[in-house]
Order: structure tokens, then sequence, then C-alpha cells
């Protein structure tokens, strides 16, 4: 199996992040991998441990974005590739689902690609689909489970996670994969992992090491903003008894009418 | 074909998830200020009575496809008819739901159609050379932005529960038109295979009344677990099921959804399926009750904008009480039973 991930680089879940003269900031908190590609990461490399092939990850972003690659590194993917180029300074997720596209094709003879399920910034979660879409490949979104992997029949079964449940669906490789949280816990780097990924080479491809044009992104952000404050001031409910307290805040839900 | 709006709508084997309606709401919003009415497209097998159904929710033209390869969502198959259907009409504005299976459509409708998507968005307005000016949580909402695609066809997901859904009128008329799959079997790469059916009870994501979960849950140790689990992190767990049980009837009785703080979710107390925040679900209920959730700024980014959040909780610091309207200092296990009585009582159940 020749195994991609795509990862992204994104703040800290725990940042508080706020819009300040116009621009988002995150304050001194610290850039991670997004949580969500930790998913993508572990189902890549235990179907790499399974049956046996490279787990290469690939990024796209500024130099810093390097940073995001070390920790798929030092969990066990093989390689890392980062896509930098200055005409990629804002993309939508076509755009990025166009790089992307063309970066899984460079790399060559891959048979699957996996994702996280979004990304904890822009919260978008449709790159998977579009990059499937792209390529033409199998799309299976929202993975819980790999069920099988049959390299012989060029198939893989996977459970999804739909609203109603669990859909068991079967698609041809080559598949683009996203992963949500029921796959189970992405494992920690080891010690000797993150030794390696902080020497290792990160290659930098352009988009002309893709062999295509710049995409042209056609969303973008013209405004950010703080949400509105909750202007809230909290009724502490109190009482003699848990009863009279029970009484006093039924009273005072039926009287909000939200039920 | 005229319409110059089109909304999707999304459904499970012939039950269409209750956000559809909201999105044939947000496309009737819109109408005037683009050309015509609005379009629905139902895609399916056996689902005949749907389109006379979007028809009664306002829909002005359905655009009906029934058919085998049509019978499960899959999105080569419906991406490729819907892609073929808009590459000949030409909408301006396409609206879906943001379901699982809307979602994967509308990305890669966007795809074919090479422009780009708004997802998730949460209002719209509209500008005066027709451009949509739309308002989109980013950071689990700790932002909002304002989105705008430049692209000749908008193709946008709303998020459930952000436009009101439109009253059914029987009497309402409108025009079916049939249309026929773009591709066939030997052109589509997946397969379903079956469905694991989740247990019943009210979603998440659509629930009016969320009572929710965390960490406190299983902060009883007075409750003895029985004497064959010994194993301490077991008897953790069996703690936290109490817990939830006493929540599960109180959401019983409000008629509402049960959901979990991370916390829980990742102490093994409950499925991640109830999990709410940034790395779960992002719910806008009209009542929300937290119970034994400190709060933690992940989780308040899932469900700040309740419309009135109810928070139970020992310790009177908790940053949970900043958010919410009514508090109750004290232990859920104490709490919960006499609150779930009383409103029992009062909603006459």
């Amino acid at each position: 199996m020749n195994i991609v991930v795509c990862v992204k680089q994104v703040p800290d879940t725990a940042a508080r992040v706020v819009v300040e003269d116009g621009r988002v900031n995150w304050g001194e908190a610290e850039l991670v991998l997004n949580p969500w590609d930790e998913y993508a990461v572990e189902a890549a490399l235990r179907v790499s441990e399974e049956h046996g092939g490279p787990v290469t990850a690939i990024s796209i972003g500024g130099g810093e974005a390097k940073e995001a690659l070390k920790p798929a590194l030092a969990m066990g993917c093989s390689q890392a590739i980062l896509i930098s180029d200055p005409a990629l300074k804002t993309l939508d997720s076509l755009a990025t689902a166009k790089v992307l596209a063309a970066a899984i094709k460079k790399v060559g003879g891959v048979d699957l690609a996996f994702f996280g399920r979004q990304a904890v910034d822009a919260d978008n979660g449709v790159t998977a689909s579009q990059v499937a879409r792209i390529l033409g490949w199998s799309a299976l979104t929202l993975v819980s489970v790999i069920s099988s992997l049959d390299e012989q029949g060029r198939s893989i079964r996977v459970e999804r996670s739909i609203e109603e449940g669990r859909q068991v669906t079967e698609g041809h490789l080559p598949a683009v994969l996203s992963m949500v949280k029921d796959f189970g816990e992405p494992r920690y780097p080891s010690f000797m992992g993150i030794r390696k990924a902080s020497k290792a080479e990160i290659p930098v491809w352009t988009v002309g090491d893709l062999g295509i044009e710049p995409p042209t992104s056609t969303v973008s952000w013209s405004e950010v903003m703080n949400p509105p404050t909750r202007e809230v001031t909290c009724e502490i409910i109190t009482g003699d008894s848990l009863e009279a307290m029970a009484e006093s805040l039924a009273g005072k839900i039926i009287a909000e009418k939200v039920l | 074909m005229s319409n110059k709006i089109w909304v999707y709508i999304d459904h499970f084997q012939g039950e269409v998830l209750p956000t559809s309606w909201e999105i044939v709401g947000a496309g009737l919003e819109l109408k005037g200020k683009f050309g015509g009415g609005v379009t629905a497209l139902v895609f399916g097998q056996g689902i005949e009575n749907l389109a006379q159904t979007a028809i009664h929710h306002g829909a002005d033209e359905v655009l009906l496809a029934d058919d085998t390869s049509l019978n499960d969502f899959r999105g080569e198959p419906f991406a490729s008819l819907f892609s073929r259907l808009a590459k000949d009409a030409k909408p301006e504005v396409i609206l879906f739901p943001t379901t699982t299976r809307a979602r994967e459509l509308a990305a890669m409708v966007a795809a074919d159609l090479d422009v780009g998507v708004l997802t998730d968005v949460t209002a719209l307005d509209v500008q005066e050379d027709g451009r949509i000016v739309a308002t989109k949580p980013v950071y689990a909402g700790k932002v909002l932005s304002k989105v705008v695609s430049s692209s000749p066809i908008q193709v946008i997901t709303i998020r459930v529960r952000a436009f009101p859904k439109p009253k059914a009128d029987e009497a309402r008329g409108g025009t079916i038109t049939r249309v026929k799959p773009a591709i066939g079997e030997g052109e589509i790469t997946t397969r379903v295979v079956e469905y694991k059916k989740a247990e019943e009870g009210v979603s998440l994501v659509d629930a009016g009344v969320i009572v929710s979960g965390g960490r406190g849950v299983s902060n009883n140790p007075g409750l003895e677990p029985p004497s064959d689990i010994t194993d301490e992190r077991e008897q953790e767990i069996w703690r936290a099921r109490q817990g939830f049980k006493l929540i599960g009837d109180l959401a019983r009785v409000l008629g509402g959804a049960v959901g979990a703080s991370r916390a829980a979710v990742d102490a093994g107390y409950i499925p991640y399926s109830n999990q709410v925040g940034q790395t779960g679900k992002l719910v806008s209920p009209d009542l929300y009750i937290a119970c034994g959730i400190s709060g933690a700024i992940q989780h308040q980014a899932g469900m700040r904008n309740s419309k009135v959040i109810v928070a139970v909780n020992t310790d009177p610091e908790a940053p949970i009480f900043k958010l919410a309207r009514y508090g109750v200092v004290g232990n859920l296990f104490a709490v919960l039973p006499p609150l779930t009585e009383a409103l029992k009582k009062r909603l006459g159940k």
C-alpha cells in the first residue's frame, strides 16, 4: 500500500481566538497539527503496519507549516512533503483540493489518501470529498472503522458515521478516506520518533513542481468579527431543600418558554 | 427551469431530515432577489411523495430523480446528476443543508462546476449585485466570518437550525419534472453494503433541548457498584452510567437529546457521537442543561449559541456559570431527580 496523509497546521483548540484590529488573533497559542488529522495519521499508520508500504505526510503552508509535519513524522510517517509557494498564500477549499490532488498524483502510485474530517480553523470539511472528486477516486468520508482491505481485489470496506448511525460502504482503490474520532485514539510520538522528526529533511514542492497553474480562489473572508457577547447574568437557584430548589428552577425554565 | 435558486432536500430512506425544510425556508427568503422561484432537488428511490411534500413546504418546482442507482446516497451518482442539471440550467444560488450527505454533495458539485463553496453558514445577506455575503462561524464559533464567493454559481451549505422551517401548505401546487441519472452503476466506485442503525433517540444537532453530562457524572462516591465490578476504572464508568441515566431521564421528560463533554467521552462514559464541542458536535438548542460540566473553552465553542443555558455544578467557580442563565451549585445526583420530577409534573407527563 502506498499511503498519503494530508495534514494542516492550525491554532491549538485551547486557544482563545479573538478578532483584534480586524484580524484573527490567537495570541501566544501554539500552532499544532489539526486534531482531526491526528486520526488520519493514526489510520494511515495502522494500515501501513498491517499491509506494508510508505506513509507520506503532505501539508501546504509557509515554512512554519513544517512544524505540523513533524508530529506526523514523529508518530511514524516515513516521509513528509511541504507544498510552499508565494502563489498559494490564501487558498479556498477547492484551490486547496486542486493542489493536494496534484501533489498526490506527483507522489505517484498512491492507493489511499487519508484526511481528517475537517480543519478546526475554517471548519469546512469538504477538502477530502473534493480531492476524491478531482482525482476520480472513491470518496469514503467520515470513516470510523476500516473493516477490511483487499489488496488483490483492490477494494476497501469501511464504516462511516452518519446521522442515522453507521453506513457500511465498500469502495475501489485508490480511495480517499476522511477519518473521525471513533476510529480510535491517535498514538503519542515516541521519543525516538521525535528525535528522528527533528532531524528529518522535509522537501519543499512549489506549484511549478506540481505541474499546475496556481489555482484561483473564489471564496474570501471579507470580514471577521467577534461573536456577540452573551449578555447574561447567572441567577443561582437557592432554596431550603432540593425539592424547593427543583420547583423554583422548573418554574423558571417553563417561564422561559423554550419547551 | 428558470428558477435561479436551488435547494437540495436531504433524506434517509425517504425520511427527510428536518433541516432540509429549513433550507427551503432559506431559499424562500432569497426569492425576489434572484430570478423566478425556488427549485427543490430530490434524488433517491421510491421517494416520489417527497416531491409533493417539498412543494407543500414552498418549492415552486421539483427536479425528481427516482432510480435504483440513487437508492443510497453516494457521492458519485448524486454529484454527477446534480452537476449535469446545474450546468444545463445555470442556477445562481444552490443551497444545501449541512448534513453528512449534503456537505459531501455540495463539495463535489462545487468541484465539478469549478466554483467556490461556503459551508455551514448561519445567515445570508444579498448585496445589490446579487453577491451573497454569508455569515459563517469559524474556529468553532469563537470568531464569525463574512464569506463571499465570486463564482457565477454560489454554492452554500446552511447550518442546522439557522433558518425557520416554513409551514407546510397542502393546497400549494407546483411542477414536478422527472430527471434521469447521469451515470450508470458501472461508473460508480462505491457500494453501500448495509446500515447499522444508531440507538433511537433525539438527534443532537436537531434537538430543541439538550441535557449534557461531563466529568461530574461519575462524582458520586456514595453509590456502590455491584461487587463483581472490582476494577477501579470499571467502577468509575459504572458510576458515570448511573449519572447518564439521570441525565437521560431528564432529557426524555423534556423530549430532548443527551450530550456530553469531551472529558466524559474520553473517559469512556458515553460514545463519541454524543460529544458537544469543538471536536464534537456544534449545537444551538433552545435549552441546554449542562450537568457536571466545568465549561472548557472547547465545550463552550460547541454550545454557546444555545438560547437558555442552565448549569448544575458542584464548583461555584466553574466557567460554565458565566454562560448560564440559571445555575445550581450542587451535585447532579442530588439535583436532577427532583428537577426531573418537578418538570414532569408541570409538563403534565
